[in-house]
């Protein structure tokens, strides 16, 4: 019963803060992963590729 | 033939690629709740990236224009699986047996199983205007849809995840009210579409 409208819209209000503040942290600890090392080996022979091939190799 | 008239750019975006990476992969990690999953899909955009590299306007954002091909590839990858790939609304909405702890601070493995539990549409866009920070018009760029469709989107994400994890309106979280161990209504979202 202590609950009027008010209230409710200050929970929402919460609600979607907390929320938001969950997913931030889901996200900064996907961005903490360690990276593998294939992706700086695929750039690496991606450029080297580029490189050496300019004109088309065959 | 070799044109000298065209000067070399003074930044090749893919020198840029490299330090975009991490951002990437954590939006793959989002996606995909699968980090090996994850990273084909980063190499995938990787490869992409580089070989359209002239697509991209170095005057736009290379994080978005990246994400952008990252998802693409994961939903036409998605599309190819799984006949049907589960509109955003037709969620089975598995309801979690978790609850906020008794300080009504939310843990954040229960959030984390929560979320796995989304559809990837849901995902990505909490991630994208939720998290990463992207603006509600850059994430329609980005998912091809109308700014209003991302708005309630996020909005029934949003709601999805507070349903799972018993967060409602009414439901005091922060006060260590200990009655919100009262019977919690389990509205199991009707699974049916």
């Amino acid at each position: 019963m202590t609950k009027d409208k008010n209230e409710d819209g200050v929970d929402r209000r919460a609600i979607r803060a907390q929320i938001d503040e969950n997913l931030r942290l889901v996200y900064r600890e996907a961005l903490s992963e360690e990276l593998p090392d294939r992706f700086r080996d695929l750039l690496a022979q991606l450029k080297a590729k580029d490189g050496s091939g300019k004109g088309g190799t065959e | 033939m070799s044109g000298g008239g065209v000067p070399p750019a003074p930044a090749d975006p893919r020198d840029r690629l490299a330090g975009a990476i991490p951002r990437l992969r954590a939006f793959a990690i989002s996606l995909t709740r699968d980090v090996s999953r994850a990273d084909d899909l980063v190499q995938e955009t990787i490869l992409k990236a580089w070989t359209n590299i002239d697509k991209f306007d170095p005057a736009t954002n290379l994080d978005a224009w990246l994400f952008t091909i990252l998802r693409n590839t994961f939903y036409s990858g998605l599309r190819k699986t799984r006949r049907e790939v589960q509109d955003s609304d037709g969620v089975h909405a598995a309801t979690l047996s978790v609850k906020p702890d008794h300080d009504g601070r939310l843990a954040l493995k229960e959030f984390q199983r929560a979320f796995d539990q989304l559809s990837p549409e849901h995902r990505e866009v909490l991630i994208l205007v939720g998290a990463s920070g992207f603006s509600c018009e850059e994430a329609a760029a980005m998912m091809g849809v109308a700014v209003g469709t991302v708005k309630s989107r996020a909005s029934r994400a949003r709601s999805r995840l507070a349903e799972m994890l018993h967060l409602k309106a009414g439901e005091s979280l922060f006060s260590g009210s200990d009655g919100a161990t009262q019977a919690v209504v389990l509205r199991s979202a009707a699974a049916g579409s």
